[in-house]
């Protein structure tokens, strides 16, 4: 079963799918759409340094992640007016790391695979390392939910129930460095944000509970990555924007049916 | 049994320093209530014992395993997330559902649990926030102008359950308050701050203080002269200030 390449990339889309609802739920909570997307943007530069120094792609997206997401956090735990400089880094990344790419010796680096996702191309071992990926952020998620839900409503009030804010900021971080380098190859640098964000929007109209809203957006993920990869596969599109296509879609379903 | 005590503290964000050389310290069972116009400290105050501000110099002692309840001063809760009060209480502990009824009938907004925080009023958040603080059992209750949004009966009777609480469980109450009127009469020790304790004591010892009248004026006009802070506070070398005082 595993050797139909299509089983394959509906495997691997799952697993970014059940990861993305909860940890997108935060994102949206937090209003972290800026922060997500400079860390993934950076996973473009990772590669660079991936394939430059021989590692993994993967050690090197998730190294490149790791390291945007806590600068950009010690940042913001400054008090800075963060906003035009999470700009700066986010695009500056990005560049970056094109330009680094193309300084590569000896390799032609296939960018839109990169940069749009390439869930078709999914190996069995990509498939290990994407589902292996996933379950280690729900499970960080899952052991620190209750403490990451305080510090989300307040942090003040967590702080006077002894929980350390910075602490729970970290396995954020860590939870999206973690997403981004195990959906760089489903959706691309470019469109993880979306993955992140959109399917939480479209559960947000039926949820009661932040649970919910976890569950509702893995389940929103899971359908449109299934509806993308059919979609793909019916009318030639690419994979992985027909996937936020599709999120998109349930989106704009959601605001329809909303009172 | 003492709970909590600063020595020398200060508290400094860049250049401007919101308190210096504050000593105090609260026992178990005491109503202690901290007075000073806007911009005096007084929060910063509360967040350097909450621990959300780290001390810039000098010391903040806890007692160790001390359990703080604490309502803050503003607290909104993002639409974005859906949060019913029941599953609010139970952040980050859970609280079974009898206990939240009960603490919930308490406070004074029975049969809210359902309801979204999003969609709270004013007056009910705040009591929602109280009930949660209360239900930690704490050995300290920490009550940053908590009355924010009540009207005055419901003002009333929040300092009427706060003096309760401190007669059936013994906890120490440490609050910040405009209620100049209500604070004479329910706390056994006021702090009057201006950037550092102008002075200390019993109510009427406060009042008659003058740097109490320098800060607040005289008698029951008290509340207004609040307002009228700005006008007359330089005039006054013993109270200075660490910065300055904004006029609403």
């Amino acid at each position: 079963m595993l050797n139909d390449f299509m089983v394959r990339a509906a495997l691997a889309g799952l697993a970014v799918a059940l990861a993305a609802g909860p940890l997108g739920s935060f994102v949206v909570w937090r209003r972290m759409a800026y922060f997500g997307e400079a860390t993934a943007h950076a996973a473009i530069l990772g590669v660079a340094l991936g394939l430059a120094f021989s590692v993994s792609v993967f050690a090197g997206t998730l190294a490149a992640a790791l390291a945007m997401g806590l600068t950009v956090s010690s940042l913001t735990g400054r008090g800075l007016a963060v906003d035009s400089a999470l700009g700066v880094l986010s695009h500056g990344a990005l560049a970056a790391g094109l330009v680094a790419v193309a300084f590569l010796p000896g390799v032609r680096v296939d960018l839109d695979a990169y940069l749009f996702g390439d869930i078709l191309a999914v190996s069995r071992g990509d498939l290990a390392l994407i589902w292996g990926g996933a379950l280690v952020v729900l499970s960080l998620l899952a052991w620190r939910w209750n403490a990451l839900l305080t510090v989300t409503v307040s942090e003040d009030l967590a702080t006077a129930s002894g929980l350390v804010p910075a602490r729970e900021k970290l396995v954020l971080t860590l939870a999206l460095a973690l997403v981004v380098a195990v959906a760089l190859q489903v959706v691309g640098a470019l469109l993880i944000v979306a993955l992140l964000i959109v399917p939480p929007a479209a559960a947000r109209a039926f949820v009661q509970s932040p649970e919910m809203m976890a569950a509702g957006a893995s389940a929103v993920a899971a359908l449109s990555v299934l509806g993308g990869l059919w979609g793909s596969l019916q009318f030639d599109t690419p994979a992985g924007p027909s996937i936020v296509v599709t999120a998109t879609l349930f989106f704009v379903l959601s605001l329809l049916t909303r009172r | 049994m003492r709970l909590i005590e600063t020595k020398d503290l200060v508290v400094r964000y860049g250049d401007v320093t919101a308190l210096r050389d504050v000593d105090f310290a609260i026992d178990s069972g005491e109503i202690v209530t901290v007075i000073g116009p806007n911009g005096s400290g007084k929060s910063s105050f509360i967040r350097a014992l909450t621990g959300v501000v780290p001390p810039t110099a000098g010391q903040v002692w806890r007692k160790p395993g001390l359990r703080l309840g604490y309502v803050p001063q503003k607290l909104a809760v993002d639409a974005r997330m859906p949060l019913t009060v029941q599953r609010f209480l139970s952040l980050p502990d859970r609280r079974c559902g009898d206990e939240v009824d009960l603490m919930l009938a308490r406070v004074g907004v029975p049969g809210l649990q359902a309801r979204q925080m999003s969609a709270l009023s004013g007056g009910q958040f705040q009591r929602v926030l109280l009930a949660r603080a209360l239900l930690t059992r704490p050995d300290l209750l920490i009550l940053d102008e908590a009355t924010q949004g009540l009207d005055q009966p419901g003002t009333a009777a929040f300092y009427r359950l706060i003096e309760d609480v401190r007669n059936d469980t013994g906890a120490a109450i440490l609050m910040v308050s405009h209620d100049l009127h209500v604070v004479m009469s329910a706390s056994e020790r006021v702090l009057c701050m201006n950037g550092h304790i102008c002075c200390q004591g019993k109510p009427d010892i406060v009042t008659a203080a003058p740097e109490y009248r320098a800060l607040f004026g005289f008698g029951t006009e008290g509340t207004m002269a609040l307002y009228q802070h700005r006008a007359h506070s330089h005039s006054h070398d013993g109270c200075s200030h660490a910065e300055d005082a904004h006029a609403e």
